[in-house]
């Protein structure tokens, strides 16, 4: 593996551990974009450049700002005076830990038997949009019609209810 | 370093990211923090399909690809209408702490 990867690999991480570990609500938010923009860059080291480039329109563009939205509407970056972290946080330790432990020990019992490096793939954006509107038709409208009813559930749901009140 | 499959070092990165996503979606008081911990998951995962569409054997059925990409929109609606409830938990209950949330009568 290059050096490049480690580089951007560790980037993912420290971006990662930062959004969960940081006590202002809003650094965490920043800290995630880092994340999610080391992940693009995985993903364009991969060779899956609309997949990376997709990873930026739609997580740094819309999720991370949504998710400023909601800390900025909500107050969360006042700090909570009992602390950031919840009573039983040792047990999600433990959990996560656990977690990782099992996935780690499946990836590297069975590093030796995983491919090595294989030529790029050469795939176009062209053929992922054709493989979207033949192969993958039913499943792209189906998504379709899941962002049309997420989105106006979400806009039902926070919407500010005057006339219940009056 | 001991992994000299590229695969398997996406993997691990991959899996501990995932790790640190669910740790924070474990552990932090803040809904809205529990929901960056799901995303990070969420993304973890992305990148399993698209190292495994990348040294998988046929790369060109383009499987692993289409997989992560309706699996970043499903994750959009998913953080749109998320956080729509915690903004509407929040003007009902005056708070985001999931601590103070143990009750399920409003």
């Amino acid at each position: 593996m290059s050096f490049v990867f480690y580089l951007i690999a560790a980037l993912t991480l420290a971006g990662g551990l930062a959004a969960v570990l940081l006590r202002n609500t809003v650094h965490c938010a920043l800290a995630l974009t880092v994340a999610f923009a080391g992940l693009a860059l995985l993903f364009l080291g991969l060779d899956a450049q609309f997949a990376g480039f997709a990873q930026i329109l739609i997580y740094i563009g819309a999720v991370a700002i949504l998710v400023v939205f909601a800390i900025l509407l909500t107050r969360s970056s006042e700090t909570m005076q009992e602390g950031v972290f919840s009573k039983s946080w040792f047990a999600g330790l433990v959990i996560a830990a656990g977690v990782f432990a099992v996935l780690g020990w499946a990836v590297l019992e069975s590093a030796h038997a995983l491919p090595f490096e294989t030529a790029a793939p050469r795939v176009t954006v062209r053929d992922i949009g054709n493989a979207l509107v033949g192969r993958y038709v039913l499943p792209l409208e189906i998504v379709a019609l899941l962002l049309t009813a997420a989105t106006i559930g979400a806009v039902i749901v926070a919407l500010h209810e005057k006339e219940r009140a009056r | 370093m001991v992994v000299a499959s590229p695969l398997a070092a996406h993997l691990l990165v991959a899996a501990l990211l995932f790790a640190i996503g669910l740790a924070g979606a474990l552990t932090r008081r803040n809904a809205i923090l529990v929901l960056i911990g799901i995303e990070l998951m969420l993304n973890a995962a992305n990148l399993n399909f698209i190292a495994f569409w990348r040294y998988g054997p046929h790369p060109e059925a383009l499987t692993g690809m289409m997989f992560a990409i309706f699996s970043i929109a499903v994750a959009a609606a998913e953080a749109a209408v998320g956080l729509g409830l915690v903004i509407q938990i929040y003007r009902h209950a005056r708070t985001t702490d999931l601590d103070q949330m143990n009750r399920m009568k409003g």
